[in-house]
């Protein structure tokens, strides 16, 4: 028998619930807000933005969200998903009670039980695996604001290993890049200071679709304020269609493209020489470094004409230094990306943006001290140089190598930890391998709000309650002004879901170290760390946001030269350090691979109405957008002789098949490629809206190209061919 | 190229894809209306045209119909509302802008008269039912009142009755926002329609043949005149706008052409006006056969209108996903 | 008399559809219906294309079809206003308005049969508010006020800049304006 199916969590466990009444059928009359209406401060999460808001209810019935007028994240007003935010706490889908993996009769099963029980099992396995391998076997895959209670947790039990997502599927490289460059990240919040440039240019980012909010706000800022958008993107994003240049890339060219901007910027002598006099080293190397790649060679390579290549680059830099080359943020695209995202950085070094207006600004935030709670102890061994050591470079997880490194019986890792990230859908082309190494492990807790499909693969299913039903810890995020926000409970917890800071601390109570929560409501931890910096849990639930006094200024000074956290202090054109490590010290261009005969690149891209996969089944975002459907241009659609609304299934070469998704015909999109909103294709069918809707692109990744720097997974190098199906076929 | 997708996903039901508030309920009661004017008006005819002795059934029969086929009429009207309590609102107010008003208070104007004009023929046409009313008290008086006033009764019927038949039409026409309904000649074309049903009725109620022979010739000029008048609807689609155009094209060529042209006027029109012009005297059954087609025509007159109607508008979105979806929400 | 206008560039809206979120939940639209959406509208060819995103919903037309349609008088105008309404306790459920609306922007809502609609969130405007898709948009792209305030947001936004309503050879008079 295998040790571990994949199990749906069974229809008798979820106990049929019908969509609450208040979204269907409520009179027009009274007037909305005619009831008595109460209001708490809430952050978001909807997405990893974490926009402040309020939350208000009328006659004690939840009415809507809207966006918190003092918070920098959000300006007043959240995003379709946030205002749509409600539905995550009302989705009658949700994950109602601890889940247990029993075997019975030779097949395995899902049983609800008892917080303690399921506690109890999970304490009993994790010192079972500490006897047998050692404490440090435990890996931690986190996305979302709950995972360090259990970071916490299981640093104090000694497995320090953990990796978000947020890394090796999408920052990584551009975190990477610019801390080579600048000697610090970009951050997120992006210090992106779009509101007052007189020229963005966006590679790839496809902000408008992305929706990360204040990033939304300030690009239609400078559009307001006449700013010229330039827009690199293969397909005719909507950003693409509020820009002054559309430059329709070939798919994976991008190096070239900038390559020759630098080229251009240089032997033009449009660059900010003053700029580059002062903070930058190696320029005199990529001076030598581009020469080759003038607009006429990229030409060849990314389709566009060099006049394009030239007008552009005169844009940036008759704007500069407020022009701005979009650091992008999903990144993980073709394998070279902290290159591409190296090349971004240099680029707008030699336009003189970072820490100027209009370009990059310095963040700040809040000196909040941690609660005086005992420190875990430091690991022995470094964890990263026994399971990453090829990426020195990377001061972080690195997910998809955390699965390598725990499939098999004699693989480093025993038993996962996995809080608010559907791996199955996250990592690309990795279903099978997150299949083979759950039959190899000794223990998976999944923690999540949501029947999604990691949890199909779970020994415990832990149930969370939703952002609306929670305390969580302080915002505190760099940012133009420092700014604290608070998330508290609107509502009791529905069902028996709990959140994440209980669940830690009960595991930990049950491991003998409960001491390392010295508390007993999150509530008093906020409290505690308010009162040291003047407010108090009191204020901050009337308030929901304070802002706080900046200490330095928010641009470079004229004139005045910076020491930047680089090895030479300077801004590294040429980096040193990837010259140390055998890497390429100047960004180098590598074509990409090309669609075999009858294939389409497989691009993929966000959708306003929904965060990936996680908010398919929220059914005020459902109603938005139910499906995706995957863009073809009408010359490949009229030679496979299909039509808007036609089902197709996409298929990779390795014969690798989606569940059917519809046809939308469009000119905006290039004729090699085809394009897919991620996120749908859900299979758990507990998820009732969101079941066999729609294609997933994670799972027809076949061609996963791994960063030499980053050990990030390049998602954008596979191909499909596209196979008629008959509706009702595959569902 | 032009695409232009509906990029949130909306699928009002009665409105998309396309508006479909009103079936067969309207269709039925616009084609009893039309049906009860034409009744009324030949009912009038045989009294003022002092043909009572050639006409027989139209005289003193007729009349009687027409408040029963209207009551038909108004329950599927009636049925239609998704408000049924409210239905006394059409008569606390008039909404001079609205024909849908005025043809409430048409109605509360007409019943009166129909039923006037019914009594003034009760004695002669239906004896058993006059005696009845006799009973009721009061009823033999209002009942032979009627009978004197018999002409001037029909007088006011005239042009009460050509309102109700034209209402019936102007009902659709008013709607600038479909472009297939948008036409003057509507109005005229369903009183037309509504005389031409109505003409067929004493043939199908087995009137003498000398009344039969009337009918007949006056249907054959009416569907004559139907036929001038769709033709000129259709002219006056090709002559319009874009969206008129557009409309016009849903039976030129797009969904509604064969249905149009095969199942309206070709069995509800010519072939009937071909059957009277040639062999219904000959062949009684001939006769029988092109009166039922020519209500069948009149019928189908009113459901595909109502349909094509529906289906011609002034926007036009393509829908991305699949509505069917929607219904997860609901289920 | 006073004309509310809502005025939304479509230089800056992104068709994200937060309006619409943004309208069921503050006015408690049931599932499965809209008082608005959105639009995308792409003309031209590979790769010379343009792109416009528009969220519609009622116009609150100067001369309302659906007012002048409707036999019961519960299509009307609120106070002395072009904000158009629809009273419930007068309602037929008749549908006259929804056939006479051109921009198809009614809908049947209550189970009970009344119809609903955009109602320019009046009773946001009475308190002084902005409709709640207007006060939502993250982009700031709609813009909502009286036309016979020259110096209104809206009124100054019209003066300066170029502009269309959707078919205003209907002759209804609509009151969204989409600037270009
Ligand atoms: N609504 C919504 N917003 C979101 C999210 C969400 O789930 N939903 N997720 C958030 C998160 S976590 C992230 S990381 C960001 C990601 O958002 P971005 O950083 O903007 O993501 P990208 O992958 O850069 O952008 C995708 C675009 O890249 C284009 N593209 C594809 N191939 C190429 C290529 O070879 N070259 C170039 N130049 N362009 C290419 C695609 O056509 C598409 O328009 O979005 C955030 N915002
Ligand atoms: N194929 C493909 N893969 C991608 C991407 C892509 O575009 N295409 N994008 C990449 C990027 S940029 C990123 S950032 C990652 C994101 O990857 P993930 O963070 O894994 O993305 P989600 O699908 O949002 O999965 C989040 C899970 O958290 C659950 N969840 C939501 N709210 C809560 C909560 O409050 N508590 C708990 N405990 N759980 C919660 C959801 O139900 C869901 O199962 O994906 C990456 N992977
Ligand atoms: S960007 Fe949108 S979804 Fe993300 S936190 Fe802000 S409001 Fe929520
Ligand atoms: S919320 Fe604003 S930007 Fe988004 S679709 Fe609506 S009008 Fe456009
Ligand atoms: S848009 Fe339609 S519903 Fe709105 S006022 Fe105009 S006609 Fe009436
Ligand atoms: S449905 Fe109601 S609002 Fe519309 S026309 Fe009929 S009575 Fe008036
Ligand atoms: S004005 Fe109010 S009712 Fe109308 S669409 Fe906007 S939010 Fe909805
Ligand atoms: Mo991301």
């Amino acid at each position: 028998m295998k040790r571990r199916e994949f199990l749906k969590i069974s229809a008798a466990l979820g106990a049929a619930g019908t969509m609450p009444t208040l979204l269907g059928g409520c009179a027009a009359k009274p007037l909305p807000g005619s009831g008595v209406v109460t209001t708490s401060p809430t952050i978001c999460n909807m997405c990893f933005w974490q926009c402040a808001g309020t939350l208000y209810q009328e006659d004690g019935r939840p009415w809507k969200v809207v966006g918190h007028p003092d918070d920098p994240h959000c300006d007043g007003r959240l995003c379709t998903r946030g205002t749509g935010g409600i539905g995550a706490y009302l989705d009658p889908d949700r994950l109602r009670q601890p889940l247990l993996r029993v075997g019975k009769g030779g097949d395995q099963q899902f049983r609800a039980v008892s917080w303690e029980e399921a506690f109890d099992h999970i304490a009993q396995r994790m010192q079972a695996i500490a006897e047998r391998h050692g404490k440090d076997r435990l890996a931690l895959f986190s996305h979302g604001d709950g995972g360090n209670h259990f970071h916490r947790m299981l640093q104090a039990f000694g497995s320090h290993a953990y990796a978000h997502p947020s890394f090796a599927q999408c920052r990584g490289p551009r975190a990477t890049a610019f801390a080579l460059t600048y000697g610090e990240s970009v951050g997120s919040p992006d210090r992106t200071d779009m509101g007052n440039s007189r020229c963005i240019v966006l590679i790839g980012s496809h902000i408008g679709e992305n929706l990360h909010n204040s990033q939304v706000q300030s690009l239609a800022r400078a559009l307001d304020n006449g700013a010229t958008l330039i827009t690199v993107d293969p397909r005719f994003s909507v950003a693409a269609s509020k820009s002054a240049h559309w430059l329709p890339i070939r798919p994976g060219t991008d190096i070239a493209l900038l390559l020759a901007w630098m080229n251009v910027l240089i032997n033009e002598r449009l660059y900010d020489q003053d700029y580059v006099a002062l903070h930058c080293n190696g320029f005199e190397q990529l001076v030598r470094h581009v020469q080759p790649f003038n607009p006429e060679w990229a030409y060849l390579e990314t389709g566009i004409e060099p006049a394009k290549i030239r007008e552009t680059a005169r844009a940036m830099a008759d704007a500069a230094p407020a022009a701005l080359v979009h650091p992008g943020r999903h990144v993980t695209w073709y394998g070279d990306d902290t290159q591409r995202c190296r090349a971004i950085a240099i680029l707008n070094a030699l336009l003189g943006s970072w820490g100027r207006p209009g370009g990059f600004y310095s963040q700040e935030k809040v000196d909040l001290p941690e609660y005086p709670a005992p420190k875990p102890d430091k690991p022995a061994t470094d964890w990263k140089a026994v399971l990453q050591p090829d990426f020195p470079l990377v001061g972080t997880g690195i997910s998809n190598r955390l699965v390598e490194r725990s499939v098999g019986a004699d693989a480093f890792f025993k038993g996962w930890f996995v809080y608010a990230t559907n791996l199955p859908m996250t990592l690309p082309g990795a279903r099978d391998q997150i299949a083979a190494a759950a039959q190899s492990l000794d223990l998976v807790v999944v923690v999540d709000t949501m029947p999604a499909e990691i949890t199909g693969f779970a020994d415990v299913v832990l149930p969370e309650c939703t952002y609306l039903e929670r305390f969580d810890e302080l915002r505190n995020k760099p940012e133009r002004t420092p700014t604290l926000a608070l998330r508290m409970p609107a509502f009791e917890p529905r069902y028996q879901s709990r959140p994440a800071w209980w669940m830690a601390k009960g595991i930990a109570d049950r491991l003998g170290l409960g001491h390392y929560f010295p508390w007993q409501d999150l509530s008093e931890v906020l409290d505690w760390q308010l009162r040291q910096v003047g407010s108090s849990l009191d204020e901050m639930q009337k308030k929901g946001v304070k802002r706080f006094p900046r200490k330095g200024p928010i641009y470079f000074e004229p004139g005045r030269p910076i020491r930047f956290k680089t090895p030479s202090g300077k801004i590294e054109l040429y980096s040193s350090l990837l010259a140390d490590n055998g890497q390429d010290p100047l960004p180098r261009y590598t074509p990409p691979d090309r669609p075999p005969e009858g294939f389409f690149h497989l691009n993929y891209g966000r959708a306003p109405a929904h965060t990936f996969g996680r908010t398919i089944n929220n059914p005020q975002l459902f109603e938005l957008m139910p499906e995706n459907a995957v863009w073809v241009h009408p010359s490949a659609a009229a030679r496979l002789d299909i039509a808007s609304g036609d089902y197709v299934a996409l298929e990779n070469p390795n014969g690798r098949r989606s569940n059917r998704v519809r046809v939308r015909v469009t000119e905006r999109i290039r004729p090699d490629s085809v394009f897919l909103v991620h996120g749908f294709g859900h299979t758990d069918g507990r998820q009732r809206l969101a079941r066999n809707v729609g294609a997933d692109d994670a799972d027809l990744m076949h061609n996963v190209k791994i960063d030499p720097i980053a050990g990030s997974t390049g998602m954008r190098a596979s191909f499909v061919t596209l196979k008629r199906v008959g509706k009702g076929e595959l569902t | 190229m032009i695409e232009e997708v509906l990029a949130t996903a909306r699928y009002n039901p009665k409105i998309d894809p396309t508006l479909g508030i009103w079936t067969w309920e309207i269709s039925f009661y616009l084609f009893m209306g039309g049906m009860a004017a034409g009744i009324m008006l030949f009912a009038a005819w045989a009294v003022l045209s002092r043909k009572g002795d050639q006409l027989v059934f139209a005289h003193s029969r007729f009349a009687l119909w027409a408040p029963v086929v209207l009551s038909l009429g108004m329950t599927t009207l009636f049925l239609d509302l998704e408000y049924k309590l409210h239905v006394f609102r059409f008569y606390t107010s008039l909404q001079a802008t609205s024909p849908m008003s005025w043809g409430a208070w048409v109605l509360v104007l007409i019943y009166p008269l129909m039923i006037g004009q019914a009594l003034s023929t009760l004695r002669q046409g239906y004896p058993m039912l006059a005696g009845l009313v006799n009973r009721v008290p009061g009823g033999g008086r209002v009942m032979r009142a009627c009978e004197a006033q018999r002409r001037m009764i029909a007088w006011l019927v005239i042009p009460l009755a050509v309102c109700l038949g034209i209402y019936t039409g102007v009902l659709l026409s008013a709607f600038g926002a479909r472009p297939f309904w948008n036409s003057g000649v509507l109005g005229l074309l369903f009183l037309i329609s509504g005389m031409s049903t109505a003409a067929v009725l004493p043939i199908l109620a087995g009137a003498n043949p000398p009344e039969r022979h009337f009918f007949e010739v006056v249907d054959i000029g009416l569907i004559t005149a139907e036929l001038v008048l769709i033709a000129l609807l259709l002219i006056n689609l090709a002559t319009g706008g874009a969206q008129h155009i557009q409309a016009l094209a849903l039976v030129t060529g797009g969904q509604y052409t064969v249905p149009f042209w095969l199942w309206f006027v070709l069995p509800g029109l010519l072939v009937p006006v071909v059957f009277e012009l040639v062999a219904a005297r000959r062949y009684r059954w001939l006769g029988l056969t092109a009166a039922a087609l020519v209500v069948y025509g009149g019928f189908m007159l009113r459901y595909l209108m109502v349909e094509i109607g529906q289906v011609s508008r002034w926007t036009d979105y393509a829908i991305q996903f699949d509505p069917q979806l929607l219904h997860r929400l609901v289920q | 008399m006073t004309t509310y206008a809502m005025v939304i560039d479509t230089r800056t809206c992104i068709g994200c559809g937060d309006c619409v979120v943004a309208c069921k939940n503050e006015n408690k639209v049931p599932a499965g219906l809209n008082r608005d959406w959105v639009v995308e509208a792409t003309r031209g060819e590979y790769p010379d294309l343009q792109t416009e995103f528009r969220s519609e919903r009622c116009n609150h037309c100067g001369h309302a079809t659906c007012v002048s349609s409707c036999p019961t008088g519960a299509s009307h105008y609120w106070k002395d206003t072009n904000i158009v309404l629809v009273a419930e306790e007068k309602c037929t459920g008749c549908k006259a308005c929804i056939a006479a609306c051109p921009y198809d922007a009614r809908l049947i809502m209550h189970p009970q049969g009344y119809v609903d609609k955009c109602t320019f969130c009046h009773h946001r405007v009475d308190q002084g508010l902005d409709p709640a898709c207007v006060s939502s948009c993250p982009t700031h792209c709609m813009h909502f006020g009286m036309l016979d305030d020259r110096d209104s947001n809206v009124s100054r936004l019209l003066r300066e800049r170029r502009h269309k309503v959707l078919l205003g050879e209907t002759g209804n008079d609509p009151h969204v304006y989409y600037l270009l």
